[in-house]
């Protein structure tokens, strides 16, 4: 279990996170939402340990993430607007270089692989800068899945994709979910959030406002609810 | 940073007497004064591609110390600037007309060990000030006042090759290059983590 204590993080005198309290299961799919400013980016970063909070903690099976920070990433895995690739490299040199860093065993066929996957293995060799953002995050998709993380955290993965292109990643969770990984999704789509989640947490102003399983209520008792707290500032 | 090297050395070379005695003096100076300017702008490339990318977190979250990111970023700039230094050498032999006659090696260690220090400190400094909105300007201002012992180190440990002295008389500057470069690595692989996460 991963449970999140009274994390707080401040950039520049402001809150970006207030004392924000959190549980996540295993193999569960936990939706963030909320409005602009909400922490919601802040707290995937700290997450990933890209960031470190100013209070709080994260622990892992009871283990504080930043205790041993590096063994913690081996089970990352981030999906964010920016796709992390080397514009200048081609696609498979980009894949091939970070299966080094997560030192993957037999890279190239694990390349390969994926870039089937993400349909795009007749663009292996062609440099990144030349792919449209979709292809790019196609890319980014492959680039997060290759050491087949245990938890992986998608921040706003669907901004700027095509259709083709989000199908893909939707089928990836869906796939992740089945074989169940730990998956945190933050989306400004209540929709495909609601509908892909076991659990949902809707951040506002550093805190978590409401966190409950998409079992306990329908999708419009949802929809409802959310607008009640970021339009009001309700609180659960 | 190569042809800015051969830049400031070869228009320093017309401002001086080739041979002279004044110029043999200023000679170190102008060496290091090119060496720390095309250094410079090495570092400043060190992390903003990569920042202005965004890849910069594809590496920071890979499962790896953030001090061997430090390193390997550290060993890439040094084989930079080392490889301009060494190919500019001669260019500056041949026009401030000087006679190292065997000191050459003498030459190419100070210049190795004063790089390192350069560019351990430099790495470090660079990535703190990609960040901001002028680390262009920033990076210099930051990083010459912790460079002193390294550039007074290594200019005068040239003058001293350059008026041909004794392997004796080196000494001493070589001994604080190396403590300069022990310390500075050591402390800057201890911080990089904290300089780099948010």
């Amino acid at each position: 279990m991963i449970k999140v204590q009274q994390l707080t993080k401040i950039y520049n005198k402001q809150f970006a996170l207030r004392g924000l309290d959190l549980e996540i299961n295993y193999g569960q799919c936990l939706c963030i939402l909320g409005p602009n400013g909400a922490g919601k980016s802040t707290f995937i970063r700290i997450l990933a340990t890209l960031s470190r909070p100013n209070r709080g903690d994260i622990l892992v099976d009871g283990t504080s993430v930043f205790a041993a920070p590096a063994a913690f990433r081996r089970k990352l895995g981030l999906i964010a607007h920016a796709t992390f690739l080397y514009p200048e490299l081609t696609a498979r040199e980009n894949l091939i270089f970070y299966a080094a860093l997560y030192q993957i065993a037999n890279p190239d066929t694990r390349v390969d692989d994926l870039l089937k996957t993400v349909g795009l293995a007749h663009r292996s060799d062609d440099r990144v800068r030349t792919f449209s953002r979709g292809m790019q995050q196609r890319l980014a998709i492959a680039r997060a899945i290759l050491n087949e993380p245990e938890i992986l955290l998608l921040d706003e993965p669907y901004t700027g994709l095509d259709q083709s292109a989000s199908q893909l990643l939707t089928d990836r969770i869906v796939e992740l979910k089945t074989a169940k990984r730990t998956i945190v999704l933050i989306t400004h789509n209540i929709q495909q959030g609601y509908q892909l989640a076991d659990k949902i947490a809707i951040f506002r102003e550093g805190r978590v406002a409401l966190e409950c399983d998409t079992g306990a209520m329908s999708e419009l008792e949802f929809q409802q609810k959310y607008n009640e707290i970021v339009t009001a500032g309700g609180k659960n | 940073m190569l042809i800015f090297c051969l830049l400031v050395v070869v228009i320093f070379s017309f401002t001086f007497d080739p041979g002279s005695e004044y110029t043999k003096e200023a000679a170190p100076g102008i060496l290091w004064v090119a060496f720390t300017f095309s250094g410079m702008l090495g570092l400043n490339r060190t992390f903003s591609h990569e920042v202005d990318t965004g890849s910069i977190h594809g590496i920071l979250l890979a499962p790896i110390d953030r001090g061997a990111i430090y390193l390997g970023k550290t060993i890439g700039s040094f084989i930079f600037m080392f490889i301009v230094e060494i190919f500019t050498l001669p260019f500056f032999i041949v026009l401030f007309d000087l006679n190292l006659e065997n000191h050459f090696l003498q030459l190419v260690t100070i210049i190795f060990l004063a790089t390192i220090g350069f560019v351990a400190v430099g790495t470090l400094f660079s990535a703190m000030t990609v960040h901001t909105k002028t680390r262009e300007l920033m990076l210099p201002i930051l990083l010459f006042p912790v460079m002193i012992p390294v550039i007074l180190a290594a200019v005068n440990a040239t003058g001293s090759i350059l008026n041909l002295d004794e392997w004796s008389k080196i000494l001493g500057w070589i001994r604080i290059l190396v403590a300069f470069d022990l310390a500075f690595i050591v402390l800057s692989y201890l911080t990089f983590d904290f300089v780099v996460e948010e």
